[in-house]
């Protein structure tokens, strides 16, 4: 006996369609914004960068043509600092929480790491100023790294704690079950079976504070000339946008227009090329 | 070689609720033992007394004397130290994700500061031979993870995996419960074959499986063990009446 495929009702269809048209349109509101921005950039600063824009440093007001390339430097240099030191205290604080912090001490930890994410970024500028600025008795670059730091730590800190949660206990049990002591299991067994979702929350926090202003005008404070030193005050890619940006004058605004696009270009290349070194160490059916 | 368990008066807790009562039990080297019981009878946490991964889990504790061949358990041993002479193989296969085949057989020795290519690449061999998972692996061992493989291959290259650091006891918790009947098949194969080098403890909830590896079994109920003898023993005339209508599938 055949038995007849009972039809799905109207309305069950109707109400499928319009679930997917309905999740389609709230894709497409949310890139809106971000193609809109970066064509609005790219139509804006495209025609400034050139050679020069990339290779020499600003030239005085009146004077045409100059660059960025100590800001792009500067911005590097940075952000290296910032990532050397918040990549490691972030992801430590993560293992803590995840780990060991179980318990009441992880809840003062994860709650004074939530009250961090929300301090406003002007505030940790002043932070960093009185920790390093203040010793120095001047700007430099290390400043910056540190505010920014300050800024990483949280957002790593969190979204690590969760991506090791996420690692079946099974995983750990097989390891210890093997002689592994306990520090070696988190650091090669659980922290390792984690390591894309950790690096996820790695490139949020960079892309966060690649961008950032407010914490570098009184620890990086910015710099006209090349600088190599890490103890000076340093040029950033944001702060010469930011001063660019509120200037009168109109070449200054098409470069500033120029520096956000290379800013914004700096981050998304970043950002792309860890995910393809995680992606090309990531073997077959894992 | 295996080296035999003597367990006195053991107790297991989770918190303030006592898990096991009193279990006394001796296991023979280089035989396979079995326990059966109903869900929940603490032949699980049983096992894991033995290699002292109970303790792991928070609040957990454990009272009693447990003797692995003539090394102390809970007597200043260091956990890390016998569970490299105490391999343990868990229900569900949990080979690690991010590592090839290999490295997953070789994590043992890796982890623990082991270096040396060429013994590792023997150990490795060696491992996968035992546990009858060399065939199906050898062309892609560093290319696939070991996440790709199918259930019942990713329990035997658990099997490896506990293998490579050369154990004297192999401790089994359902090691077939996940798996089809093929699979099971291997796997019990593997266990008659195991057993001349290493000493088994198989927890299983199948009795034909105890039936056919195991040449004593334990009858669990509520924590306690009720009776422990040889195999045939236990399911053809059973002293207790509990074991006896355990076995006949009167009850759990």
């Amino acid at each position: 006996m055949a038995f007849s495929v009972p039809l799905i009702s109207l309305r069950r269809r109707v109400m499928d369609h319009a679930m997917t048209g309905a999740s389609v349109l709230t894709v497409l509101l949310v890139l809106l914004p971000l193609f809109a921005i970066f064509a609005y950039l790219v139509y804006m600063g495209i025609g400034s960068i050139n050679l020069a824009f990339l290779t020499q440093t600003p030239k005085p007001v009146g004077e045409p043509g100059g660059g960025m390339a100590n800001a792009i430097v500067g911005s590097m240099v940075i952000l290296a600092i910032a990532s050397l030191l918040g990549v490691p205290l972030g992801i430590g604080a993560g293992i803590f929480l995840s780990e060991y912090g179980r318990n009441r001490y992880g809840d003062i930890v994860r709650f004074v790491s939530d009250v961090l994410n929300g301090v406003p970024s002007i505030v940790i500028g002043i932070v960093a100023y009185g920790l390093v600025v203040m010793r120095q008795k001047h700007f430099s670059a290390l400043a910056g790294g540190v505010a920014l730091a300050i800024m990483m730590i949280p957002t790593i800190a969190r979204t690590t704690e969760q991506m090791l949660l996420l690692v079946p206990q099974a995983i750990r049990e097989a390891a210890y079950g093997l002689g592994v002591s306990r520090w070696r299991t988190t650091l090669s067994i659980t922290l390792r079976t984690a390591t894309s979702g950790v690096i996820t929350g790695v490139m949020l926090a960079f892309a966060r504070v690649a961008g950032e202003t407010a914490p570098l005008l009184f620890t990086a404070f910015g710099n006209q000339f090349w600088n190599w030193k890490m103890d000076q005050p340093t040029a950033a890619l944001s702060l010469q946008i930011f001063t660019y940006a509120i200037s009168p004058y109109d070449e200054w605004h098409r470069q500033a227009w120029a520096g956000a696009l290379v800013l914004i270009i700096l981050i998304v290349s970043a950002v792309a090329a860890v995910r393809i070194a995680v992606k090309h160490g990531t073997l077959s059916g894992a | 070689m295996g080296v035999g368990i003597t367990v006195e008066h053991l107790n297991a807790f989770y918190g303030k609720t006592q898990a096991l009562f009193d279990v006394n039990i001796t296991v023979l080297a280089n035989h396979a033992t079995a326990l059966i019981g109903p869900s929940g009878c603490g032949k699980s946490t049983f096992i894991r007394c033995l290699n002292r991964m109970h303790e792991t889990i928070p609040e957990a504790r454990v009272e009693g004397k447990v003797l692995i061949g003539d090394l102390s358990v809970y007597n200043g041993t260091s956990a890390t130290q016998l569970r490299r002479r105490v391999g343990m193989v868990f229900q569900k296969p949990n080979p690690f994700p991010t590592m090839s085949i290999y490295d997953n057989v070789a994590a043992g020795l890796k982890l623990n500061g082991f270096r040396n290519r060429k013994q590792l690449d023997d150990v490795v061999h060696k491992s996968l031979h035992a546990s009858a998972l060399w065939d199906e692996v050898k062309d892609h061992l560093h290319k696939k993870s070991g996440a790709s493989l199918s259930g019942g291959q990713q329990q035997r290259l658990c099997i490896a995996r506990a293998l490579a650091v050369q154990p004297e006891v192999l401790l089994m918790d359902e090691p077939c419960s996940a798996l089809d009947p093929i699979s099971t098949g291997k796997i019990e194969e593997l266990i008659f074959q195991l057993k001349e080098q290493y000493t088994i403890v198989i927890v299983t909830h199948n009795m034909q499986q105890a039936a056919r590896v195991a040449e004593f079994t334990g009858f669990f109920l509520l924590g306690k063990m009720i009776e422990y003898d040889k195999t045939e023993k236990i399911f053809t005339n059973p002293s207790d009446k509990r074991t006896e209508d355990y076995v006949t599938g009167r009850f759990g």
